[in-house]
């Protein structure tokens, strides 16, 4: 189910301030595309547009397109609340919601979408994206407590749990480790490696290493001067972006130059 | 060029399915495209539905606004439920009956607030003359006579209230914010001065005439006693906002003034108090707006009289508040000069009252810093 | 610490010496605040001892304290019920509309406007609840009489007047409602962006997202912002004391023309003219209506309080 994403000519916009400037890419379906740079050169914003999640900041707009499966998600007749359905989210600070058991948080998304449910199949569906999580041993005896009870580590991958439990086409995950200490974000790290056999995966990170680690494509985006557009400088193979980059800015950002 | 498999579908095929990923996906899917109800459609319905609903209150059933706003919104609602039902499916059409049932509470508040100024400048400006505000009431049986013993003795009372109430007010604010320091006092204080602005108007009233059954044994009428009452009132409207202000004061500036090696007062003075002062200014017309128009405590503490009476310490003084419920609940015959006086009263009152809020407003628009959401 | 008499005697001042004066205004005006609150209840408290030592027949009413005050407190508890049930559904609308349906460039100025509703002084609802409220409300009161007669609050002969329960209830309602919106508005501001933000990532349309996240969060800040409003509708007077048409004794029928008073405006109504014992009985019924508020209000505050504990701790 997981599907490619291609991206025209898109042009992120505050208001009237012009915040991410003409980015093309396509980002490939089964793998894992990291989007790097430095702080305010809009990769989250730009992320954000990929399932409409902009939107909820007052006076972001875009033009250009956004195809998933040559749908635009931009055209006319496009429901929102069906690409946030269709293509997943997880942010950067767990958000379990805290007033919902582990169960309910696995399932809240399900609920909105589904008429009716056998307790049967729920449980399976909280089993499946629970393992599918990498959580599941960990909260099976204590599925009725909240889920603020959890670790930091493990609110995350109840996020996650909850997120490929509607069966996305695609996550997109904006920093999921930056609010983590080393070894959940190894554990997180992990699991999107096994997600990516299912899943088409967009991850912003600040963290180099882990772009490096968990990524098979990588795109650098930088902006010029302060109050100039973010863009994309360069979207390539990990490997090439890593070793051998083919912009100066790549490899001074990279190298540690700057950002 | 990166090295991508596009040959993924059948890489897809080979691969043995994860048990995590049951076959059969037991989400009903939403679908991506989905008919949308034209933009034109809800405003053509809502016009269609205050037509009808019209039609109907000018022909059978009643003009009464809150009728037609209860039933343009039930006809609307329908509607748009219906048809949103039909088209975008029953999760967008409860979203939309949500949206049009919020709107409505909304617009049912406003009903009475315009409804209350219609009535009052309806019948008010009646008697709002320069007779109302130069002559009092003394000597008067039917026609003519004024409000002006009513006018200075509110101001006066207020201004007693004000000149007690604040100082209080604001040093108890300072002490929770800059000395309390988790106390128990603190505490307890915070607590009881909320409890505080709950305090029915009347038992503040009360509370006075027994203070100073005390001091001047039963049945004493003056306005200072008004201005005890009201006190109670005020005080604690007069901490809560001064304490929201202060706590806005960021505490680099206090580190900064001791580090210069100010004293704590003083810091506390000119740094403190000096950047909060519009807030507080706000905050204390705020408190004056709601203690001018109380009438109960008015009415069992000082009393009325029909002339005019300047000193607050001594005797019964008229009060605008309880000059317009007097006019009205004792009136001569006939009534009407007696309503139409309470009504001026009622429209001088509500003058004031709006003129001190919109001060406050601006005054906290034009000097506060600003804040986000 | 010694000054000689200074030729600038503001910055001779010994630091401490201010402190200290300062610290004790301060901390004075605090403590005063608390022997006020204390005063009110045994001011009260010693005003009305001599009613409640009095042979009952001295009593106003002649059959003692208890039976003049339980059919007061029992109008004032049900006009506050009537307008908590009308003013509680509004408000959680009002506040939900301002903070998540209306744009934002202008939510902030129809708050101010909802706040406006406060300003307004209670004399003036009086006499608008009389001239306006309680005319337009007999159409309503004949219809609910006539389908819904079977009810116990539904009498059979409604009031001509309208200077009913049902209006005062009303009246009140909308009085309330400023303090309430308030309230919950402030809690619906105060959901965090990541639970907002992770409902829709899920694909939630906004009213599901407003039953996800915004709804529990605000829970308890509404019901304490209920409790708030039912402490103002507790206690108001004037709009009660100028629209209720009062006859002694308890009646649940709350559209017919005998209604019961409630405590407040039994007070004002009545303290002008006595003296004596009567003052005294008044004022014990002050009392209670003192004791139901401060109850309802420290439970309001109490549950606010404990919130807040819960969430400065995520």
């Amino acid at each position: 189910m997981a599907k490619r994403i291609d991206v025209k000519d898109l042009d992120i916009y505050y208001g009237d301030f012009l915040a991410v400037k003409g980015v093309n890419m396509v980002i490939e379906p089964r793998a894992v595309t990291a989007l790097i740079g430095p702080s305010g050169c809009g990769k989250s914003t730009f992320l954000r547009t990929l399932n409409r999640m902009h939107e909820v900041i007052p006076g972001a707009r875009v033009s250009g397109e956004v195809r998933v499966d040559d749908q635009d998600l931009y055209a006319p007749g496009v429901d929102p609340v069906g690409v946030r359905r269709r293509v997943g989210m997880v942010f950067q600070r767990p958000n379990p919601f805290p007033t919902m058991s582990i169960y309910d948080n696995v399932v809240a998304g399900v609920k909105l979408n589904s008429t009716r449910m056998k307790k049967s199949e729920m449980d399976d569906l909280v089993e499946g994206s629970l393992k599918g999580a990498n959580l599941w041993k960990e909260v099976k005896d204590r599925l009725d407590k909240p889920g603020s009870g959890l670790s930091g580590g493990q609110q995350q991958r109840l996020c996650i749990a909850r997120t490929i439990a509607v069966k996305p086409d695609v996550v997109l995950m904006d920093e999921p480790c930056s609010a983590l200490d080393p070894i959940s974000t190894l554990a997180i790290e992990d699991l999107i490696n096994e997600l990516k056999s299912d899943y088409t995966i967009v991850i912003v990170t600040h963290n180099m290493q882990q772009a490096a680690r968990v990524s098979d494509m990588t795109g650098f985006f930088n902006l010029k001067a302060t109050g100039e557009p973010g863009h994309l400088v360069e979207y390539d193979d990990t490997q090439k972006i890593f070793s051998n980059p083919g912009q100066k800015a790549t490899e001074d950002y990279i190298s540690g130059r700057f950002g | 060029m990166p090295d991508i498999d596009l040959d993924v579908p059948d890489q897809r095929e080979t691969q043995s399915p994860r048990p995590s990923r049951p076959d059969r996906s037991p989400v009903a899917d939403t679908p991506l495209l989905r008919p949308n109800l034209p933009r034109y459609a809800a405003p053509a319905m809502l016009v269609v539905a205050f037509a009808i609903v019209l039609a109907l209150g000018l022909t059978v059933w009643s003009t009464n606004p809150v009728a037609l706003l209860l039933e343009t919104a039930v006809l609307f609602g329908a509607a748009i439920f219906t048809a949103s039902a039909l088209v975008e499916g029953r999760r967008n059409a409860v979203d939309r009956l949500v949206t049009v049932v919020v709107t409505t509470f909304f617009l049912l508040a406003l009903l009475p607030l315009v409804s209350v100024l219609v009535e009052v400048v309806s019948d008010g400006y009646k008697r709002f003359d320069l007779q109302f505000f130069t002559y009092s009431m003394r000597g008067v049986v039917g026609e003519g006579g004024g409000a002006y013993a009513a006018i200075m003795g509110t101001l006066i009372i207020t201004a007693v209230t004000t000149v007690v109430s604040v100082p209080i007010g604001i040093l108890t604010a300072v002490y929770l914010v800059e000395y309390s320091r988790e106390s128990r006092l603190g505490k307890v204080l915070t607590f009881f001065v909320d409890v505080m602005t709950g305090i029915p108007s009347i038992v503040a009233g009360l509370f006075a005439v027994a203070l100073f059954v005390l001091f001047l044994g039963p049945g004493a009428r003056a306005g200072v006693i008004g201005a005890v009452a009201l006190s109670v009132l005020m005080i604690p409207v007069v901490v809560r906002s001064t304490e929201e202000m202060l706590r806005l004061v960021p505490n680099e500036l206090r580190e900064a003034s001791y580090a210069l090696g100010v004293s704590r007062w003083r810091t506390i003075v000119k740094v403190v108090l000096r950047t909060s002062v519009a807030g507080i200014v706000t905050g204390v017309t705020l408190a004056v707006a709601r203690i001018i128009g109380e009438t109960a405590p008015l009415l069992v503490t000082v009393g009325t009289t029909t002339s005019s009476n300047l000193n607050p310490f001594s005797g019964r003084m008229a009060t605008l508040p309880v000059f317009s419920y007097y006019e009205y609940a004792q009136p001569g015959i006939p009534r009407e000069p007696y309503l139409d006086r309470a009504w001026a009263a009622a429209l001088t009152l509500i003058i004031i009252v709006m003129a001190l809020n919109l001060i406050a407003r601006l005054v906290s628009r034009l000097f506060a810093p600003k804040t986000g959401r | 610490m010694s000054t000689t008499s200074a030729d600038r005697p503001t910055t001779r001042e010994t630091p401490r010496y201010g402190d200290r004066v300062f610290a004790g205004l301060a901390t004075g005006a605090g403590v005063l605040i608390l022997v006020v609150l204390a005063g009110v209840a045994g001011f009260l408290l010693w005003q009305a001892l001599p009613a409640l030592t009095a042979a009952p027949e001295d009593v106003r009413g002649g059959e003692g304290l208890f039976s003049y005050i339980y059919p007061l407190a029992f109008g004032t508890i049900l006009t506050a019920l009537i307008a908590l049930v009308i003013a509680t559904p509004l408000s959680v609308g009002i506040a939900l509309f301002i903070t998540h349906y209306a744009p934002r460039r202008i939510a902030l100025a129809l708050g101010y406007v909802v706040d406006l509703l406060a300003a307004v002084p209670s004399i003036i609802y009086g006499l608008w609840g009389v001239y306006v409220v309680a005319p337009a409300s007999v159409p309503v009161a004949t219809w609910l009489s006539q389908w819904l007669g079977f009810l116990p609050f539904f009498g059979p002969d409604p009031s001509a007047s309208g200077r009913t329960t049902l209006v005062v209830g009303v009246v009140l309602a909308i009085m309330i409602l400023p303090v309430m919106t308030a309230v919950n508005r402030e809690v619906f501001l105060q959901t965090p962006t990541l639970h907002e933000e992770a409902s829709l990532a899920l694909g939630a349309t906004r009213w599901e997202m407003i039953r996800m996240a915004v709804i529990p969060f605000g829970r308890s800040g509404v019901i304490s912002g209920a409790m708030l409003g039912l402490g103002r509708a507790l206690g108001e007077t004037m709009a009660v004391a100028i629209i209720l048409s009062v006859a002694a004794g308890v009646h649940l029928d709350i559209i017919g023309t005998a209604n019961s008073g409630t405590i407040a405006a039994d007070i004002a109504l009545q303290f002008p003219e006595s003296s004596g014992l009567d003052v005294n009985t008044l004022v014990a019924s002050g009392l209670v209506l003192f004791f139901i508020t401060l109850l309802v209000n420290m439970a309001a505050r109490w549950i606010i309080a404990r919130r807040a504990e819960f969430s400065g701790a995520n």
